[in-house]
């Protein structure tokens, strides 16, 4: 049940949401920072039978502790399988067995399209981003994909300096016949989830606020979105964290507060 | 190590230390800094703490890779700088990839391959970015896909848990692209916790990764791969990582570190020592002993 009277931050909000999410969902590939304590939120809520895999080799891991890093110990000690990562993006990411791959962005444009190398010019770039990692492939791969991230006018551009992973693309249009010409198993971005609210992508391919955090206005929204962001008209409000997702968070998956402050 | 690094690296060489988060050789990196080993090209997936501090320390003029990053923590800023142009007197070429490209060139460099097929890069800026990542038709059909060319590196370096003499080498654990970049690699270090009998490794052949057919030199190093991890044996040092993050975003500080880690040491027992019995001994987990499979008695 919601406890109205347990506070709750912005960042324990949005991984609430993002875990919730994934109900229904069986394999998902984990990403590094929020989306592992989301998926690992997930795993002990809605979603007990969510196989997890991780990029460093292991199908179906059954972490005891969140894991410090996506390579942790723990993450292999009592899995299903333990394989090489050429088996892993080669068997389950390339051949299709990965349902929702979930991945965080540095800068998402309308179209879910993700920047994750550099801001500025790639030559002489002003900040150096960590690059792509699995996220390319894990981005035409994966059946969907889901995002975490805050948003800040910085973060929801209308043009990103770099695209290391492909959205939709110019369009639902462009993207829906490039992935099919291109014989692309995924279907790209169908979910972000941010610090104030959850979108969907409309019949355009074009981000759309479907529900809205508890706190959270509309103006919050539009003034840390680099475009004019299309609403739901029967917008949402996300139901606020219940005291067992939050107890959960702070004495199972991060009792030091790493993500959740 | 003193004389794996000494004959085995030379100036200008490729150097791939690998081990994705699992398995990373410090020690080795360590040591081709005091050696003071110069313009190399370091390859690896994921740099880590420890090209950071390589490429602090000199060692590098380029830099293939693709993820850049402190997992976890947060970035990587000896690198960044020398990628940004901070630090004018020592620019860092970038090559990059992402993580299913690069495993892809070792295993076309492990197999004599002149390139590796992936359904990766379409629409992205990556193939711009490098040149090298190019289209390529099906010779079956009218499909285009992206290839990457082979990685041979001059010298490979992998921890493991456990090895022969002769160099057979035994991993369990995550076990990242270590067998692709040894069998890419002219020359292959093995740095191991633990040396053990050749019937040890025959009593359980599944678990061989690397035969010492293609090992130059196994190096016995118990902590080697500190502050990285090794399952089984200790666990990854989280604090160190937490703690390499306002070291590196100063350069005088990483400088000062690699003084009084690196340099002013003569080797992994010394540093070790300097991290102290408590620490070292926080990071011994519990037991989770495999079971055992019988391969059976055959004539």
């Amino acid at each position: 049940m919601t406890d109205p009277q347990t506070p709750f931050s912005k960042s324990e909000m949005m991984i609430v949401a993002a875990a919730r999410e994934l109900a229904g969902q069986h394999v998902c590939f984990v990403g590094v920072g929020l989306p592992n304590i989301a998926v690992n939120l997930a795993k002990r809520t809605v979603a007990p039978d969510l196989e997890l895999v991780y990029e460093a080799g292991v199908f179906g891991a059954r972490p005891a502790r969140l894991p410090l890093s996506i390579g942790d110990p723990t993450i292999v000690t009592g899995a299903t399988a333990v394989v090489s990562m050429l088996e892993l993006f080669g068997y389950y990411l390339q051949r299709g067995l990965i349902d929702v791959g979930f991945l965080g962005a540095a800068q998402i444009d309308r179209f879910g399209n993700i920047n994750t190398t550099v801001i500025g010019p790639y030559e002489h770039p002003k900040t150096r981003l960590p690059g792509s990692g699995g996220a390319c492939e894990i981005a035409i791969n994966a059946r969907q994909v889901f995002v975490i991230m805050r948003q800040s006018k910085r973060s929801f551009v209308e043009t990103i300096d770099f695209r290391t992973s492909p959205g939709n693309l110019g369009g639902a249009e462009q993207a829906e016949r490039i992935r099919r010409e291109g014989g692309w198993l995924g279907r790209g971005p169908t979910v972000v989830v941010t610090d104030l609210g959850i979108y969907h992508f409309d019949e355009s391919g074009e981000m759309r606020l479907d529900s809205l955090h508890p706190g959270a206005t509309v103006e919050q929204v539009r003034e840390t979105i680099g475009w004019d962001v299309a609403i739901a008209p029967d917008l949402g409000a996300t139901p606020p964290p219940t005291s067992a997702e939050l107890s959960l968070i702070r004495e199972d998956l991060d009792p030091g507060g790493v993500y959740t402050k | 190590m003193h004389d794996a690094v000494a004959d085995l690296v030379r100036d200008g060489d490729c150097v791939a230390i690998e081990g994705f988060t699992h398995l990373i050789s410090f020690a080795a990196g360590h040591e081709i800094i005091r050696q003071r080993k110069r313009d190399l090209t370091l390859a690896r997936l994921t740099p880590d703490v420890i090209y950071d501090q390589m490429i602090a320390a000199g060692v590098a003029r380029k830099l293939v890779f693709s993820w850049l990053g402190n997992p976890g923590v947060g970035g990587l800023g000896a690198i960044r700088r020398r990628i940004e142009g901070d630090i004018p007197g020592e620019p860092l070429e970038v090559e990059e990839y992402s993580h299913f490209g690069m495993v892809g060139r070792y295993t076309a460099g492990a197999m004599n391959l002149p390139f590796f097929p992936l359904r990766s890069y379409f629409e992205t800026d990556l193939p711009v970015a490098n040149p090298l990542i190019r289209p390529i038709r099906s010779p079956y059909g009218d499909e285009t896909i992206y290839a990457v060319p082979p990685l041979r590196p001059d010298v490979t370096i992998v921890h493991a848990q456990r090895a022969s003499a002769g160099g057979d080498t035994q991993v369990w654990g995550l076990l990242g692209c270590q067998k692709e970049a040894a069998f890419a690699a002219d020359r292959l270090i093995v740095v191991v916790e633990e040396l053990v009998d050749e019937a040890v490794i025959r009593a359980d052949p599944n678990r061989t990764i690397i035969p010492g057919l293609i090992v130059d030199a196994v190096v016995v190093e118990p902590w080697g791969a500190h502050p990285s991890y090794v399952q089984g044996a200790y666990d990854r040092d989280n604090r160190f990582y937490l703690d390499w993050d306002p070291i590196t975003r100063d350069e005088a500080a990483t400088q000062a570190w690699l003084r009084d880690w690196v340099y002013d040491l003569d080797g992994r027992p010394a540093y070790i020592e300097k991290l102290g019995t408590k620490r070292v001994a926080s990071l011994r987990p519990g037991l989770a002993p495999s079971g055992l499979v019988d391969y059976g008695a055959y004539g």
